[in-house]
């Protein structure tokens, strides 16, 4: 194996400036690798996990359980993107997939047909989005105030939504509903294809049209944007109404799963996954880069590590610290100064020991660093 | 008469880069104790480069700093202070809901096993105040006492029983004429009591008040020392707009051109606070100056220009039609572009790339729904880095990572690409080495012959006369002349300045 890494690694040194031009290169080659690396002890501690059967006529396995259960996540961290990617945040997330679950359980008792308490559900995601972003772009709150005021509210707005009618946790029959979210079309899950579809209209939208690079610039440098002509309010407003929408589609696929409207628990702390998700994927919380596929790696690389912590058998206590850990260990990966400061020691430690194979060469030990992990 | 003691502090040879940008080359500096030394220069001189390395918050490339004669390294804010050097930044670091005491001595509060006591706390806040004269209530919180008090209690706060220098940056710049003389006595009486203060300003007039001594920085090297008293205002201008472009050819023609037809026209455009009302025609095919020093209004008139900044008098029109209420989209959208003077700050994205930032005006100007095809953008930005020989490896590259001159010649494509009739440039050449500053005056000639109507604002005279043909000069935020053709000289402009 060492044989291998010198031979990866020896193009690496090559210059400072390569490593600089690729960096765009580099962004998704850390969290892709944790992403394998992940998988692959995933593979090693539940045999045929990597295999994928058919059973009932759908696909079935471990992988297409991670992208099935990633989803919702998934879906909230695009929002998430873009909003982080506008300089702002947005704690809401959670409390809106709250709202629109107990907004669907409310239509379907007040007898809507199911289509339409879709758009409800959407909708409602859409009204939080334009809370958020009255309060950001118009009243020029800081971002993280202004969508905890949501974030607090929204989880009591379920409740009282649920007490129009009388219900506390409210269950419903949808067969549409469920059909998006638990249902097949063909061997595939519906709501794989959704996410997929999701996922190619945000990037159209932002790539095919001049709002990601809108959004971006406002997120670099505001006062920039405004002078180049960008109304920095609405393009900041547009990234709440993004993120609101996302989040409600994600509370329209929980919810169908469960068929309940449980605004207390549901989407609990999602936002938190959704950020990390983020982060992961190489977005700065400083603004100004909008990495759609990177973030869908970040959510891959969470949902990946929680079933490998479920079936490794590590004692349940230890889940949230294991996950902690490793979280940690991709992020530093990630960090071009943790990296740099590995090498240092790796270089030292070269030198000292003499022998060590390419120990000496100069900025080729990163990488290897974080190979051997 | 200062000058026969030994001087406090001496600073020689100091250099300083920041990315390979020299924003200090080799400036002597000399404080004299008992002595008020005045430290002038337009904005981007080097002055608060060259505080921040005497008072420890910056490390010198190069050069020698001595206190008392004795070599002293001063490695940080802490030791300059215990070198009992003393400094009051701009902004005032204080916090205006904590009492006046806390204030003073916030973070160095006096301790009794351990504990704060805020006894003595409150009699060295007195001690300190006493100092400078002011007899206060302590235990008042600091927001609700005016400006003046609070710039004073900043300065008590900086001052240790040992201190020895004191640096003050625009300490006047938020207070009115009667605050700036109780500050003003303040300082004489520490100058009785040998202290050594450098005072940066940018009002001529308090300079000549209270200082004994200037010194002028201009692109980062010291152009002139002088007592005061053998200063006159009309030479320390000269100094402070000085002569960069001395080697690059002057204009051809002095007689004016047929000017073409007006495009952009201020009529009586005005901003409380910010500028006095004004009237400017642009015309096509004419370049129009903006000069004066810092601090006179350049950059506020070319931003209500613009519409940066919303004017609350007057109007603008274009083509005779009145332009409504300004705002920079409204403004590209009618083909008027702006490069402002602080391009990290108010111009270039740093994150995005070269191409994104060229493309950003224009993209605004077509609104988002019609993005510029992938291959144009392209296209466009290897145009504009070639045509303004913008030094960059590809196009893809974050704008950050270019030279000064480089990126503001990114800020320059930007208002080109959206293909304006009307632009408007603040200090175009600002922080730029020699060879591009050349290029970028040659440039603006060239494009005000294809047509353009230009608005030039800059702190450079050659700059103002090479690029000209009419200029307007202004003085404490007011337009109080303007020349054309031949009288366009540095003279001419200096003697508006000075107010002859």
């Amino acid at each position: 194996m060492s044989v291998n890494q010198t031979i990866e690694v020896a193009p690496a040194p090559r210059t400072l400036g390569t490593r600089l031009r690729g960096l765009a290169g580099h962004r998704a080659v850390w969290p892709l690798l944790a992403l394998a690396l992940i998988l692959a002890v995933n593979g090693l501690v539940s045999p045929g996990f990597f295999s994928i059967r058919v059973v009932e006529g759908r696909f079935f396995g471990s992988t297409i359980d991670i992208l099935y259960r990633a989803m919702p996540t998934a879906m909230v961290a695009l929002g998430m993107a873009v909003v982080i990617g506008s300089k702002g945040i947005d704690l809401s997330v959670g409390a809106i997939i709250a709202i629109c679950g107990a907004t669907i359980a409310w239509r379907i008792h007040a007898g809507d047909p199911h289509v339409v308490v879709l758009l409800w559900a959407l909708g409602a995601g859409l009204l939080c989005g334009l809370w958020n972003g009255a309060l950001v772009a118009l009243l020029g709150i800081q971002p993280i105030v202004a969508t905890l005021v949501l974030m607090v509210s929204g989880r009591g707005i379920g409740l009282m939504i649920n007490l129009i009618y009388g219900g506390t946790n409210p269950s419903f029959e949808s067969p549409f509903l469920q059909s998006l979210s638990v249902g097949h079309v063909g061997l595939i899950p519906t709501r794989l294809l959704l996410g997929a579809a999701s996922f190619a209209a945000l990037w159209l939208l932002l790539r095919r049209t001049a709002l990601g690079l809108f959004i971006e610039a406002v997120g670099g440098n505001a006062r920039a944007a405004d002078l180049a002509g960008i109304g920095s309010r609405l393009v900041t407003y547009s990234a709440y109404l993004i993120s609101g929408l996302t989040a409600g589609w994600a509370g329209v696929i929980l919810t169908a799963d469960t068929h309940i409207s449980d605004p207390v628990s549901q989407g609990l702390y999602i936002e938190l996954d959704a950020i990390l998700a983020v982060v992961i994927g190489g977005g700065s919380l400083a603004g100004g880069r909008i990495h759609l596929g990177m973030t869908v790696i970040g959510t891959l690389i969470i949902q990946a590590l929680a079933t490998l912590i479920l079936t490794s058998g590590v004692p349940p206590e230890y889940n949230l610290v294991v996950k902690a850990v490793v979280v940690l260990a991709v992020l530093l990966l990630q960090s071009d100064d943790a990296r740099a400061a590995l090498t240092r020691r790796n270089r030292a430690r070269g030198s000292l020991g003499g022998g060590s194979p390419g120990g000496g060469s100069p900025g080729g030990g990163s990488p290897k660093g974080g190979r051997r992990r | 008469m200062t000058s026969d003691q030994p001087p406090r502090v001496e600073l020689v040879g100091i250099s300083k880069a920041f990315a390979g940008v020299p924003a200090l080359d080799r400036v002597d500096f000399t404080l004299h104790p008992g002595e008020v030394h005045a430290l002038l220069g337009e904005n981007g001189a080097g002055k608060s480069t060259l505080i921040k390395i005497m008072t420890g918050a910056l490390a010198a490339d190069a050069g020698e700093m001595r206190l008392d004669g004795r070599a002293v390294a001063v490695g940080s804010t802490a030791e300059a202070r215990a070198l009992g050097i003393s400094t009051v930044y701009q902004e005032v670091n204080l916090v205006p809901t904590l009492s006046v005491a806390r204030n003073v001595t916030l973070g160095r509060e006096p301790r009794r096993f351990g504990l704060i006591s805020w006894r003595a706390a409150r009699e060295k806040a007195r001690a300190r105040l006493k100092r400078l004269s002011l007899e206060i209530d302590v235990e008042r919180a600091l927001g609700s006492f005016p400006v003046a008090v609070q710039q004073l209690v900043a300065i008590a706060r900086a001052l240790e029983e040992d201190s020895r220098v004191l640096v003050l940056d625009e300490p006047t710049a938020s207070l009115d004429a009667q605050e700036t003389r109780l500050l003003f006595r303040i300082l004489r009486d520490l100058k009785a009591q040998g202290m050594a203060v450098v005072f940066i300003s940018h009002f001529l007039d308090q300079v000549y008040e209270i200082s004994d001594r200037i010194s002028v920085l201009r692109n980062g090297r010291l152009v002139g020392s002088a007592a005061t008293a053998a200063l006159p205002q009309r030479e320390l201008i000269t100094l402070m707009l000085g002569r960069e472009l001395e080697r690059v050819e002057q204009r051809a023609a002095a007689a004016p051109k047929a000017a073409g037809a007006p495009v952009l026209a201020a009529e009586k455009l005005g901003r409380r606070r910010w500028i006095e009302p004004f009237d400017l025609v642009l015309r096509a095919g004419e370049a129009i100056g903006l000069a004066g020093l810092l601090g006179s209004g350049r950059t506020e008139t070319a931003k209500l220009i613009f519409g940066a900044v919303r004017a609350d008098s007057g109007r603008l029109t274009l083509d005779g039609a009145p332009l409504g209420h300004a705002s920079p989209r409204r403004a590209l959208r009618r083909g008027i572009a702006f490069c402002p003077e602080d391009r990290k700050a108010e111009g270039l994205v740093l994150d995005l790339s070269v191409r994104e930032n060229i493309l950003l005006a224009l993209q605004t100007k077509r609104g988002w729904l019609r993005p510029l095809p992938r291959d144009e953008q392209r296209r466009l930005a290897e145009a504009m880095i070639e045509a303004l020989g913008i030094a960059t490896s590809d196009a893809e590259k974050p704008v950050g990572q270019l030279s000064g001159g480089n990126q503001q010649k990114v800020v320059l494509a930007r208002a080109l690409a959206s293909k304006p009739r009307v632009l408007v440039l603040d200090e175009p050449t600002r922080g730029i080495d020699v060879g591009a500053h050349a290029e970028i005056v040659a440039l603006v000639r060239r494009l005000c012959a294809e047509g353009l109507a230009l608005l030039v604002a800059s702190s450079e005279l050659d700059e103002i006369v090479a690029v000209s043909d009419r200029v307007a000069v202004l003085r404490d935020r007011r337009i109080v002349g303007e020349i054309a053709g031949a009288e366009i000289t540095r003279e001419t402009i200096i003697e508006l300045i000075a107010g002859g």
